[in-house]
């Protein structure tokens, strides 16, 4: 098997399997309340994460580039409270925008 | 008969709707995958069965960079598994609404991705497993067709970041984000998990920072 393919095989399979724990083996069972409360957090902490990790992230680095400006703008869309939809549009113009004038 | 829980059931096409602003993003990614994958060494099946079967941006663009900038084939595949290793316990918050046969949890799992799983959270902090599926199976068809447009006419896409579409989904997630984070301990998980990610994000593989974020629920256990 080539190199391209072990790759397709072994993530592709190991990301069926990581998907698939709770749904298979946890399914339609109600969880202690601890834990609830704590899964309950894993939303704000990982979307955090994700915020954070696609705005700045590099390799191995923080990167400030246009991003941040589209970031920003969406802020002001939220404070706005524009629809979700307006506030990834706005994000996404303002850092063409930047971007095109650099 | 009356109940609340009748009256406000969602449906397939609600999830699909909802996240169909997304799609296009979503194709236009699948496409520079395709172009990046090919630079990599990829031929169109292997990149079209990896976007299939992978069915995670992040990971598959991890992967192929690493092989491109001549990581190897274990740096790659380990990349691609820690940046997915988050999906474990994003599937443990939707698990008690999967039901049925185990091949068919097992199919629906699949669907599980950072946007179909954000989109389908219900006020009470619950998931909707419809909201989920629906919006996750449209995605999945932007993202395959996506890479095999991408294998057809590839670099005269050109490059997302022209559209600015790499800023599109951190503001995705922050809106979802702000949307989401309506209780103290909600709030505290946020700026600890941001913190954490931020400050492992230059010392560690791509993909830690996330999963390590993941510790920022144990504030939970005080509550």
């Amino acid at each position: 098997m080539s190199d391209v393919w072990v790759i397709v095989v072994v993530v592709g399979a190991a990301t069926v399997a990581l998907k698939a724990v709770g749904p298979v083996f946890l399914a339609g069972r109600e969880l202690p309340r601890t834990l609830t409360a704590v899964l309950l957090l894993l939303a704000p902490a990982l979307l955090g994460a994700l915020v954070v990790t696609q705005a700045v992230g590099g390799d191995h680095e923080i990167v400030l580039d246009e991003r941040l400006f589209g970031i920003g703008a969406a802020i002001v869309a939220i404070l706005f409270r524009l629809p979700l939809m307006a506030v990834v549009v706005v994000a996404a113009a303002v850092t063409a925008g930047i971007r095109a004038l650099g | 008969m009356i109940g609340s829980t009748t009256s406000a059931r969602t449906t397939y096409r609600q999830g699909a709707r909802r996240i169909a602003p997304f799609g296009a993003a979503a194709a236009a990614f699948a496409a520079s995958f395709a172009v990046l994958s090919h630079e990599a060494g990829f031929g169109a099946v292997a990149a079209i069965v990896m976007s299939a079967t992978t069915f995670a941006g992040s990971a598959q663009l991890g992967a192929v960079s690493v092989l491109e900038t001549g990581g190897g084939v274990a740096a790659a595949v380990v990349a691609a598994v820690l940046l997915n290793a988050r999906y474990a316990p994003i599937s443990v918050t939707v698990a008690e609404q999967f039901e049925g046969s185990t091949l068919r949890r097992l199919l629906e799992a699949q669907l599980i991705v950072d946007e179909s799983w954000a989109l389908s959270r219900r006020r009470d902090g619950r998931y909707d497993r419809r909201l989920l599926v629906g919006g996750g199976l449209l995605l999945y068809c932007c993202w395959v067709g996506g890479t095999a447009l991408g294998t057809l006419v590839g670099d005269r896409l050109g490059d997302p970041e022209t559209y600015g579409l790499d800023a599109a989904f951190p503001a995705l997630f922050l809106a979802l984000l702000v949307s989401q984070t309506r209780t103290r301990p909600a709030v505290t998980a946020a700026i600890a998990g941001s913190a954490i990610a931020l400050v492992l994000i230059p010392f560690t593989p791509a993909g830690v920072p996330i999963i390590a974020a993941t510790a920022a629920c144990l504030v939970g256990l005080r509550s």
